[in-house]
C-alpha cells in the first residue's frame, strides 16, 4: 500500500467537522442543557442528601461521569450518523471509488466524530463549573482519557453505522447497550459503594474502566487501576481498528 | 492508439448465484467514446462498477493506465472519474462545496480556479452557492458530471448521463462529452438512448445477460449490421403488387403510391438493379427513388435477439 492519502483524510475530516459547526447551536445546546438538568436531579435533589463520596463533594463526583456518557453518546453517534448518512443518501459511492482506503476514511470520520464529542465534553465541563467547585488533579491524563475513549467510542459507532441497514438500528445500538453500561458504569456512583456481588457484576462492565480512570484523572480516586483502564481503552481501540479493517478489506455492507 | 483499460476475462457471479458478468474481455483507447448498451440487467453497470471500485469482481483482472485495480488501486482509481446512474448528492452542501470535497478525496491540492473553470463549463457557475437539494434533476446531474472532473481524470465514465434529463439538456450534456473527448478524456458511458450512442460514440460494445457479445466501431456496425430501406415513387397508383413481383417482399404504401424494399448492405447482391428492370417490365413507371438505413435501435434488437459470441475489442 502507498502512503496515506492525507488530503483525503482532511477532506472527509473537514466535510463531518463543517456539518457540526451549520448546527453548532443544537450540537452543543442539547447536551448542555441534559447536563444542567443531571446537576439539578444529582447534585442538587440527590446530592443534597450524599455529601461526599470518598472525601469529595457528590456534585463534584458526578462531573466525570457526566463527561463520559456524553462522550460515549456523542461519539457514537457522531461516528455512526456520519457514515451511515453517505449509505443512505447513496453518497458513500465517492468514498469506494476514490483512492481513500480504510485508514483515510477511519481517520477522517472518526476523527471528526471523536473532536466533535470532545468539544461538547470540555463545554460541559465549562458548565459545571457554574454548578461545583471541580479540581482536575492530573489535567493532562484527564486530556488523554478523554481523548482516547472519544476515539474507542466513535470507533465503536462508525463499525455501528457501517453495519446499520436503517435508522432504527442506528439508533438501537446506543441506547439498548451504551447508555445502560454507562448508568452502570459508576457514572453516578463509585463501584465500592455496591455490594460485594454486584461491584464484581460492575467490573465486567468496560465502560466502568473507563468512567474509573477519567475519575482518578480528576481527584485520584479510582474503582481500578489506572493501568487497567488505559489498557481496556486501548484494547478497545485495537479491536475496533480491526474489525474496521476486515470491514474494507471484505467489502462487508460496503460493496457488492 | 494505446489502450487506457485492459479488461480480461472479467466475471462476475453474485452469492444469490447471479452470473453478471461472464468472462469480460476489453480493451478500451485512450481518448475514445465508447458506448455499452444493453436490455435492463445485461451487466452495463456491473461492468462500469467493477473497474470503479464498486463491485468486488470473482474472476478476471482490470487493469487503468497499466495499473491493477485490485493490486495498485490507488493509481488506478485516481484516474478515473465516475457519475453514477443515481442521483447522489449531499442534500444540504452547497454545489463548489460538493466539487471542493470531491477533489480532495482525490488527493489533490485545493484549485478554485480549476473548480470554477469546470462549474463555468457545465453552467453550473451561478449556482455554486445552491444547496444541491435546491437544484432541477439536470443540475443535479450536471454537479455529479463536476464532482467526477474535479480531479482531472483521464477516463470518465457516464452511467447513464442523460436518464430522465429533457431534451434540451440531453444536448447540452452531448455537448460537454463532446468537449471532453476534445480534451482527450476517455469516455465510457452506459445508454439506453440508442440515439445517444449513434450521436457520440466511436465504438459501441453490446452487452446482453453478462456477455460482450460484439465492440465494433459505430460507422462499421451500422453499416454491417444495418439493413436499409428502398423506397420506390410510382408515378401512378397500384391496386395490388403485381403477380410477378411478389416473391420480392415488396410492401405496396395504403395510397398505392409507393413499394418499399428492404436489402441488407452485406449482401453480395441487393437485387436493386433487377428490382428496377423488373419494375420497367411490368411497365410500372418510377418517379423517384430513395434510401434509408436502419436505426441503431433496430441494430441493437437485432443483435440481442440472436446473440454472437465473437466479439472485436
Amino acid at each position: 500500500m502507498s502512503g496515506i492519502n492525507w488530503p483525503g483524510v482532511w477532506a472527509i475530516f473537514h466535510h463531518e467537522m463543517t456539518r457540526f459547526f451549520r448546527t453548532i447551536m443544537q450540537s452543543l445546546l442539547s447536551p448542555v442543557v441534559s447536563t444542567v438538568l443531571y446537576f439539578v436531579v444529582f447534585g442538587a435533589a440527590i446530592g443534597g442528601r450524599i455529601q461526599s463520596v470518598e472525601g469529595v463533594e457528590y456534585g463534584a463526583f458526578i462531573v466525570p461521569g457526566l463527561m463520559m456518557l456524553t462522550i460515549l453518546q456523542q461519539s457514537v453517534s457522531n461516528a455512526s450518523f456520519g457514515i451511515y448518512f453517505p449509505k443512505f443518501s447513496g453518497t458513500i459511492y465517492e468514498y469506494l471509488v476514490s483512492p481513500v482506503g480504510w485508514i483515510e476514511v477511519t481517520l477522517g470520520f472518526v476523527g471528526a466524530a471523536a473532536a466533535k464529542a470532545v468539544l461538547i465534553a470540555l463545554v460541559i465541563l465549562m458548565t459545571s463549573f457554574f454548578f461545583v467547585g471541580v479540581h482536575i488533579l492530573h489535567p493532562f491524563w484527564m486530556l488523554a482519557f478523554l481523548v482516547l475513549t472519544a476515539l474507542g467510542f466513535s470507533l465503536l459507532g462508525f463499525i455501528i453505522g457501517l453495519w446499520a441497514k436503517s435508522f432504527e438500528q442506528l439508533q438501537i445500538v446506543p441506547m439498548m447497550v451504551i447508555t445502560p453500561l454507562v448508568f452502570l458504569g459508576g457514572a453516578f456512583y463509585s463501584a465500592d459503594m455496591l455490594p460485594p456481588f454486584w461491584e464484581g457484576v460492575a467490573k465486567l462492565n468496560p465502560v466502568l474502566y473507563l468512567v474509573s480512570g477519567f475519575r482518578w484523572s480528576f481527584f485520584g480516586l479510582a474503582d481500578v487501576p489506572v493501568g487497567v483502564s488505559l489498557v481496556a481503552v486501548a484494547l478497545m481501540i485495537a479491536v475496533c481498528c480491526a474489525a474496521i479493517r476486515w470491514i474494507f478489506a471484505t467489502g462487508w455492507r460496503l460493496r457488492e | 492508439m494505446s489502450a487506457i483499460i485492459q479488461i480480461e476475462n472479467l466475471s462476475k457471479q453474485y452469492d444469490s448465484g447471479t452470473k453478471a458478468l461472464s468472462d469480460v474481455s476489453l480493451d478500451i483507447h485512450e481518448g475514445e467514446i465508447i458506448a455499452l448498451l444493453g436490455p435492463n440487467g445485461a451487466g452495463k453497470t456491473t461492468l462500469i462498477s467493477v473497474i470503479c471500485g464498486l463491485v468486488v469482481p470473482t474472476g478476471g483482472t482490470v487493469r487503468v493506465g497499466g495499473h491493477d485495480i485490485r493490486t495498485d488501486w490507488r493509481a488506478a482509481r485516481k484516474l478515473i472519474g465516475l457519475v453514477p446512474q443515481e442521483i447522489a448528492l449531499e442534500p444540504f452542501e452547497k454545489v463548489i462545496n460538493c466539487v471542493r470535497f470531491t477533489r480532495g478525496l482525490y488527493g489533490e491540492a485545493p484549485d478554485d480556479a480549476y473548480v470554477e473553470q469546470v462549474l463555468r463549463s457545465l453552467a453550473l457557475w451561478d449556482k455554486r452557492d445552491a444547496m444541491t437539494r435546491e437544484l432541477s434533476g439536470g443540475m443535479k446531474r450536471r454537479v455529479l458530471i463536476a464532482k467526477a472532473l474535479s480531479h482531472r481524470p483521464k477516463v470518465l465514465f457516464l452511467d447513464e448521463p442523460t436518464a430522465g434529463v429533457d431534451v434540451a439538456l440531453r444536448r447540452e450534456m452531448w455537448e460537454v462529452v463532446d468537449q471532453l473527448r476534445r480534451e482527450g478524456v476517455t469516455i465510457i458511458l452506459t445508454t439506453h438512448y440508442l440515439e445517444e450512442a449513434e450521436e457520440m460514440a466511436d465504438r459501441i460494445g453490446v452487452i446482453n445477460k453478462g456477455q460482450l457479445l460484439l465492440v465494433r466501431p459505430t460507422a462499421e456496425l451500422m453499416g454491417e449490421f444495418g439493413k436499409k430501406t428502398l423506397t420506390v415513387e410510382l408515378i401512378d397508383p397500384l391496386a395490388a403488387i403485381p403477380d410477378a413481383l411478389e416473391d420480392r417482399g415488396l410492401r405496396l404504401s395504403a395510397d398505392g403510391r409507393s413499394l418499399a424494399y428492404e436489402y441488407d448492405t452485406r449482401a453480395d447482391r441487393t437485387g436493386i438493379a433487377r428490382l428496377l428492370g423488373d419494375l420497367a417490365g411490368q411497365g410500372i413507371m418510377v418517379r423517384d427513388v430513395s434510401t434509408r438505413q436502419s436505426s441503431l435501435e433496430e441494430v441493437f434488437m437485432t443483435l440481442v435477439a440472436e446473440p454472437r459470441q465473437e466479439v472485436t475489442a
